[in-house]
């Protein structure tokens, strides 16, 4: 089986948010990257069926030789190649798609895997947007999955449940956290890593069709009311529950 | 100018969100005099589709087909886009819900338009639409527009108002859009619902547990708590990744994020990540014994003390006060 995994290079979950100079951006200084926690799963899911159905798991990533540290990642977790797309111009939703897309019209995987969405922008759309790019069927927010003789059966979040969705591959599946387990990279794997191939290859600027005009921080909230310390306050919480904030 | 307001529907009834889109999408037509198609697409949506004229819209054009009962994101995709095209949308609003967010980008390709996802404000301004989007979590806000003829909005749930419902009832007008099995290659078989008595992405009140429960048992008391409110039971990661919570209660940076009209978190820290999740509430109460936990930062009323002793407290006065 031909697996393609799409990963992104994001400032981690502790990252303090600055806005830089520009009043659109963040400020890199200090940030530390990460795999994407979600492209994580996305990589842990390929890695499972090339272990049920052997074949081989190619990864790739849009940005620059700094996304190659999460390549490095992902290769020492067991992906056999990696693809670096390098563009360093602003990009939305869109060019990054269509530069993953273009990518795996190439390839011409059987599956193609991602997280549902980046923890730096939140947008939730490079796997909808390529799978239509492709004309392929797409599940997304996909909580189990099971891939047996080209037929999918999926298991996706919605509010109150889970739908069973059916469809065949090739297809897009979207993870969401609880698919898997994103294995540890072994010491084998690590040094495994440094011998496999990162391929280069430049891509062409595609100008957004979202453009972000400013960034800014939320206001920071107005200190509320430590109503009490023990349950002697209670009686006075659920007053102003139902009578200043009117909501019980 | 022509906007469009696609309203969700599960089951034949109309989710909350159907009507905070088409109020929305209402007040942004008005603002431009603009009309306001609304969108619905199901299995037999005929019955419903009318009360959208309560939110505003005078045009709903229902799609409506027996393989359509089960939503299908390609099938879906192609319907609503068909339609767009039909009617020359330039604007098309969808909700950020688990439908919207899976069905807006393959309408987006489509109809080659850009799509801002999850916005939780949106304005005109000098005739352009500009949304704000949180991003990092909500760590940050930015303001963005688009630029493709075609724009497309995606809005988060329990946000926006869908106002004070009037008495219309709107025209329908039924559109056949010829689909074959060629258009369902994704398509949903089964719905399981979740034994939860409610989700945490559309209720009006949480009650959240963490960590300094202690133990799974001690979620009785958050239980009981949220059953007296009417409310969904939610859960920090930590106690998600230990296994005593299943992972449809987290809430957070890897879990759901939630706008409910109050959440109470009990015994959670109110790590950046919880925040992430939980922080558009509009009210938001903590129990927590460290009266340094970041949670206090951002809440509205706390208490610091001994959450074992003052949930069940909280419990019984609601009872009294409530006459439960």
């Amino acid at each position: 089986m031909k697996i393609l995994v799409f990963v992104n290079h994001v400032p981690d979950t502790e990252t303090k948010v600055k806005v830089s100079g520009d009043g659109k951006t963040i400020d890199p200084a200090g940030v530390n990257y990460m795999l994407n926690p979600y492209d994580e799963i996305a990589v842990e899911e390929g890695l499972k069926l090339k272990e049920k159905s052997s074949g081989e798991v190619v990864v790739v990533s849009l940005g620059t030789d700094a996304n190659k540290e999460t390549l490095r990642k992902a290769l020492a977790m067991g992906c056999d190649k990696a693809v670096v797309l390098k563009d360093n111009s602003p990009r939305d939703s869109f060019g990054v798609a269509r530069a993953l897309a273009d990518y795996a019209k190439e390839y011409a995987p059987d599956i193609i895997l991602c997280g549902k969405q980046s923890i730096d922008y939140d947008n939730a759309q490079v796997g909808g947007l390529v799978a239509e790019m492709l004309g392929l069927p797409s599940i997304s927010v996909v909580v189990k999955l099971d891939v047996t003789g080209g037929v999918i059966v999926a298991e996706r979040e919605i509010e109150g449940g889970h739908e069973i969705v059916h469809s065949r591959l090739p297809a897009v599946i979207i993870a969401q956290k609880g698919l898997n387990q994103p294995r540890y990279p072994s010491l084998k794997g690590i040094m495994d890593a440094k011998r496999k191939l990162i391929e280069e290859r430049v891509v062409a600027e595609i100008k957004p069709r979202v453009e972000v005009l400013a960034m800014k921080k939320p206001s920071p909230k107005p200190l509320g009311k430590i109503v009490g310390t023990d349950t002697s306050a209670v009686p006075e919480l659920v007053r102003l529950l139902h009578e200043e904030a009117k909501v019980i | 100018m022509k906007i469009i307001a696609f309203a969700e529907q599960r089951n034949n009834q109309f989710k909350k969100t159907a009507f905070e889109v088409v109020r929305t999408a209402k007040t942004i037509a008005d603002r431009l005099s603009a009309e306001l198609v609304a969108v619905v697409v199901g299995g037999n949506v005929s019955p419903i589709a009318g009360e959208l004229g309560k939110y505003g819209a005078s045009r709903v054009i229902v799609v409506e087909d027996s393989r359509l009962q089960n939503y299908s994101t390609t099938a879906y995709a192609k319907v609503v886009a068909e339609i767009a095209k039909q009617e020359s949308g330039q604007v098309i609003f969808f909700p950020a819900s688990s439908l919207g967010k899976d069905v807006a980008p393959r309408v987006a390709v489509k109809l080659d338009a850009g799509l801002a996802t999850d916005c939780t404000a949106i304005r005109v301004e000098n005739g352009d639409f500009v949304a704000t989007r949180p991003v990092f979590a909500g760590k940050g806000l930015t303001d963005v527009h688009i630029t493709s003829p075609v724009k497309m909005f995606s809005l988060r749930p329990n946000v926006f108002s869908a106002g004070t419902p009037s008495g219309e009832i709107a025209a329908i007008e039924k559109r056949d859009v010829s689909l074959t099995d060629a258009d369902f290659t994704a398509a949903v078989k089964e719905v399981k619902a979740s034994s939860a008595k409610k989700d945490v992405a559309e209720a009006d009140i949480i009650v959240s547990g963490g960590r300094g429960l202690k133990s799974p048992e001690h979620f009785a008391m958050i239980e009981e708590l949220a059953s007296t409110l009417n409310a969904a039971v939610g859960a920090s990661r930590a106690v998600v990744d230990a296994g005593w919570r299943p992972h449809d209660e987290q809430v957070g940076q890897t879990g759901k994020t939630v706008a409910p009209t109050l959440y109470i978190a009990v015994a959670i820290s109110g790590a950046v990540q919880h925040l992430a999740g939980m922080s558009s509430s509009k009210y938001i109460v903590a129990i927590n014994k460290d009266k340094d936990a970041p949670i206090f930062s951002i809440a509205d009323y706390g208490i610091v003390g001994d959450a074992f002793e003052i949930v069940p407290a909280f419990s019984a006065e609601l009872k009294k006060v409530l006459g439960k």
